[in-house]
């Protein structure tokens, strides 16, 4: 029970951590949501081939693997596995094959809630 | 001979165009703010019965097209020409929105300056003798302009603290070259400034020195001061760009202190209302004046207004390619009598 606790409140602090820096970014600096996004997704990447976003996932689980960054992981995880079987290969085919299901799963949730929606105005 | 020429920008009117009448509806949010009074009508939902927000728009400002004729007594085939525009590609809001009209219609773009500058067209025909009617008017709305210059709604992005927002709404004037006023008696056009602002999350500051730039224009051209004005009125530079004005006619020695104003400050409240750093967008200077600042003008409250819509001519296309955004403003110079 207090493991679980603890597994909730480290998620909850690394993935805060994680999404207070997107904040910062937007209202500090004039990056568009796309760009944050993008250097989100590619500093998972780096940290994860450097073996540093490992050690935060070990901390945050879903609270570090959750965020953009996250995705970034899964890809660099996925090419490493298919490079050890596949060989040079793997650096192409890893990344995707590690993150199917994400990817299908937002394009078809997002197509549900697409046509199941209606749009509102912000107020 | 050009012999309504007054100065290198501005033009005189030998008979005034007279404003007899005007309309305006706004969104949900521009009906919660201060000048909630002044409108004509405000409508509850920004999609108003239509499958998409482009449709509301242009049902927006068809519907305050029909408002303005009605309020006149005027039925289309009396109106010489419509001059109309808005934010979108191709400016389809007033393309379509005009397109049941049956009237000669010339479609423009100038941004958020586009009720400035059609007003600036409508007048000149009035004066120049080829049109007894004119109606000017211009539409913005937030979904589709959101869209259109910064990412769609449905993407759920944050916006910048220095970002404006964009007025749903549509204002129009109907000029006629009878009537009792008020009475356009000067028109200045703008030039292209570029400061070189490349944040398209900041107009207001690359607006602003436009503004600045015709506001000396029409005071060098006509001889005007600013105390000739009871209100000087510029169209959506916000906050930010409100403050950048004022300081820099100040260094040009133009104090407009009291009676400066800015569309994009009056129509929402910033402490109640979340629009950041103002209202933008053409239905933004357009419903201001077509409701409040007519308004005051035929209460008596405002004697001589000098309007001063203000446009960032920027595209996406544009701001991707790293270019700076050039911006225009246009002045009017309303009077309630001669």
């Amino acid at each position: 029970m207090q493991n679980m606790i603890w597994t909730y409140i480290n998620a909850f602090i690394v993935g805060g951590v994680i999404c207070a820096a997107g904040q910062i970014l937007i209202d500090k600096t004039k990056l568009t949501s796309a760009r944050i996004l993008v250097l989100f997704v590619t500093t998972g990447v780096i940290l994860s081939a450097l073996g540093v976003y490992q050690k935060i996932v070990d901390i945050g689980g879903a609270g570090a693997t959750i965020p953009l960054s996250g995705f970034g992981y899964t890809l660099t995880r996925g090419v490493f596995r298919d490079v050890e079987s596949l060989g040079i290969l793997g650096a192409f085919t890893g990344g995707l094959k590690a993150t199917a299901a994400g990817i299908t799963a937002a394009i078809l949730f997002g197509y549900i809630i697409s046509v199941a929606a209606v749009p509102k105005a912000k107020r | 001979m050009a012999n309504k020429r007054n100065g290198s920008q501005t033009v005189k009117f030998d008979n005034p165009p007279r404003i007899i009448s005007t309309g305006s509806i706004v969104g949900p949010k521009e009906g919660q703010g201060p000048l909630r009074l002044y409108f004509d009508e405000i409508i509850d939902d920004e999609m108003w019965g239509e499958k998409s927000w482009e449709k509301a728009e242009s049902k927006i400002m068809r519907e305050t097209f029909a408002r303005i004729l009605k309020k006149a007594a005027r039925s289309p085939k009396d109106i010489n020409y419509i001059i109309a525009g808005d934010l979108l590609n191709q400016c389809i809001a007033a393309n379509y929105g005009i397109r049941e009209s049956d009237v000669p219609f010339f479609g423009i773009f100038g941004a958020c300056s586009t009720m400035a500058e059609s007003m600036n067209i409508g007048a000149m025909l009035i004066d120049g003798g080829f049109a007894d009617y004119v109606v000017c008017i211009t539409s913005s709305h937030f979904c589709s302009a959101e869209k259109q210059f910064r990412f769609p709604l449905e993407l759920g992005t944050q916006r910048t603290p220095t970002a404006q927002w964009t007025v749903t709404g549509s204002g129009g004037v109907l000029l006629s070259s009878d009537g009792t006023g008020p009475f356009i008696t000067h028109a200045t056009t703008g030039k292209i400034v570029d400061m070189g602002v490349k944040d398209a999350n900041n107009m207001g500051a690359a607006m602003a020195p436009a503004a600045v730039d015709t506001l000396i224009a029409h005071f060098r051209d006509t001889g005007f001061l600013p105390e000739d004005y009871d209100l000087i009125v510029t169209g959506d530079l916000g906050y930010v760009g409100k403050n950048i004005c004022q300081e820099l006619m100040m260094k040009h020695g133009y104090d407009l202190s009291e009676r400066y104003n800015d569309c994009g400050v009056m129509i929402y409240d910033l402490k109640k209302q979340d629009a950041h750093a103002g209202g933008s967008g053409c239905g933004c200077s357009a419903t201001v004046l077509a409701g409040y600042i007519y308004e005051e003008i035929n209460k008596g409250n405002l004697n001589n207004v000098l309007f001063v819509a203000t446009g960032a001519l920027f595209s996406p296309t544009s701001v991707q390619q790293g270019e700076s955004i050039p911006a225009i403003a246009h002045a009017i110079r309303i009077q309630r009598i001669l």
